[in-house]
C-alpha cells in the first residue's frame, strides 16, 4: 500500500470516524514514514535509531492536524509537508540544517515501506508517566492490552465517553510536551 | 512505547473532523483584526478632521477598497499557505497585481505634476505618523492571525509568515485610511504601500520563529 488512490481513499474514510480505515492508514503511513526517515538520516550519517522517533512525532502530528487536510486536494502532498516539516525541525533542533535534505517530491515519502518497528528511544515513555493516572489508564488499556474502547471502558469501570475523553486529553499533552516549544531535550 | 501501540492510541481518538472549520477561524480572525483596528483608530487616533464632512470619505473609502485589492487575495493565498504543504499551491503574481497596479497610477500622478510636486505630496505634514502607525497597529491583527495559523500546521514558515504580515499590514491600513486625511494617491502608494510591504518583510523574518508548530 504505497499509493495516493489507497492512503487518500484510507485518510478520507477516517475523517468520516472510520476507526479500521485509520488504523490501515496509520500503519501504512508509519512503514513508509520510517523508511523514508532512515534514508534521510543515512544520508547525513545520523543514527537510525531516530527514525522511529520521527516517525511517532509524525504520526501524532499527522493525527493532531487532520483537519488541516482538505479532502478535495491529494493526500500524499499534504502528509510529505508533514514528515518533511518535522524532519527538518528534528534536523534543526539537533543542530544540523535543512540543507541536509535534498529536494524531493511527495511520492520520495512512500518509495519504500520498513515495517521493523523498534522501541522508540524518545521520552514518550518518560512523557507518559507525567500525565494524570486516568489519562494514563486509559491510554495504556488502549495501547497496551489493545482492547477496544468499550473494553476499557469495562475493564476500568468507567464510561466509554470517559475513556475516549481521557484518551484525547492525554495525547493532547503528550503532544504538546513533545513539541518543539516545551522540548527541553 | 512502540509505534504500534501509538497507532492504536491514536485510532482510539478518532473523532469525525470539519476540514472547513480551520479557513473558517482564520476568517473570522481576519475579520476580528479589522474591527478591532478600527475600533483603535477611532478610539486613540480618532477620525479625519473632515469626518463631518460626507464627501471626505470618499477618499478614505477609496483609500480602504484599494487595500481590499490586496487583502483578500492575500487572505485567500494565507488560508492556503496555513496548512501543510499549502506553500506548492501558491502563486505570487495575483497579490503582487494590485501594488503593480497602485504603483503605476502613483506614477503618473507624479509625472502629471509639475516638477518639485512629488516631494511636496510625500512628505507632506503625515507622513511621519503614517509610517509609524500602519505597522504599529498591525502588531494586534498579527498576533491574533498568527495564533490562528500556528493551529493550522504550516510547513514553511518563512512564507507563511510573510503573508501573515501582509494580511496584517493590510487590515492595519484600512483602519488608518479612516484617521489620515491625506488622500494622494503618491502618498498613499509609497507610504501605505511601504509600510505593508515593511509589515511583509517583519513577518517573513519573525514567521520561522513564530509559527513553529
Amino acid at each position: 500500500m504505497t499509493s495516493e488512490s489507497d492512503f487518500g481513499g484510507l485518510m478520507r474514510a477516517s475523517l468520516r470516524g472510520d476507526t479500521t480505515a485509520y488504523r490501515a492508514l496509520l500503519g501504512g503511513l508509519s512503514a513508509s514514514l520510517r523508511a523514508y526517515y532512515k534514508r534521510r538520516l543515512a544520508r547525513i550519517g545520523r543514527s537510525a535509531s531516530e527514525a522511529e522517533d520521527l516517525t511517532q512525532d509524525a504520526l501524532m502530528a499527522i493525527h493532531s492536524r487532520r483537519h488541516t487536510y482538505d479532502p478535495s486536494a491529494p493526500f500524499l502532498p499534504w502528509v510529505h509537508a508533514i514528515a518533511r516539516y518535522k524532519l527538518i525541525d528534528h534536523l534543526r533542533r539537533t543542530r544540523a540544517t535543512s540543507t541536509d535534505v535534498p529536494i524531493e517530491q511527495a511520492k520520495d515519502l512512500v518509495a519504500e515501506s520498513d515495517y521493523a518497528a523498534a522501541e522508540s528511544a524518545q521520552d514518550i515513555q518518560r512523557l507518559m508517566g507525567k500525565l494524570p493516572g486516568k489519562m494514563r489508564g486509559a491510554i495504556e488499556s488502549v495501547k497496551l492490552e489493545g482492547l477496544s474502547v468499550a473494553e476499557a471502558a469495562q475493564r476500568t469501570g468507567i464510561s466509554e465517553s470517559d475513556v475516549k475523553i481521557s484518551v484525547h486529553r492525554g495525547l493532547k499533552k503528550l503532544t504538546e510536551a513533545v513539541s518543539p516549544k516545551r522540548r527541553t531535550s | 512505547m512502540r509505534t504500534d501501540d501509538l497507532i492504536e492510541v491514536l485510532s482510539a481518538d478518532l473523532e469525525p473532523v470539519d476540514h472547513r472549520q480551520t479557513s473558517r477561524r482564520l476568517s473570522y480572525a481576519i475579520a476580528a483584526g479589522i474591527l478591532i483596528v478600527v475600533a483603535i483608530v477611532f478610539g486613540i487616533l480618532g477620525a479625519r478632521p473632515d469626518v463631518t464632512n460626507l464627501v471626505s470619505w470618499i477618499p478614505a473609502l477609496i483609500k480602504v477598497a484599494a487595500t481590499m485589492a490586496i487583502l483578500v487575495p492575500a487572505s485567500i493565498y494565507l488560508i492556503k499557505l496555513s496548512r501543510p504543504g499549502g506553500e506548492h499551491a501558491v502563486s505570487l503574481a495575483l497579490v503582487l497585481l494590485p501594488f503593480a497596479i497602485i504603483i503605476t497610477l502613483a506614477s503618473l500622478s507624479i509625472a502629471a505634476g509639475p516638477s518639485g510636486h512629488a516631494k511636496l505630496v510625500l512628505f507632506s505634514d503625515d507622513w511621519i505618523e503614517c509610517v509609524v502607525s500602519i505597522p504599529l497597529i498591525a502588531i494586534v491583527p498579527f498576533a491574533v492571525i498568527t495564533w490562528v495559523v500556528r493551529q493550522m500546521a504550516p510547513t514553511d514558515l518563512a512564507r507563511t509568515g510573510a503573508f501573515v504580515g501582509l494580511v496584517a499590514g493590510c487590515v492595519s491600513a484600512i483602519g488608518y485610511a479612516f484617521h489620515c486625511a491625506d488622500d494622494s494617491v503618491p502618498f498613499f502608494a509609497v507610504w501605505y504601500g511601504g509600510t505593508i510591504g515593511l509589515c511583509t518583510f517583519a513577518g517573513w523574518r519573525l514567521g520561522p520563529k513564530l509559527l513553529r508548530w
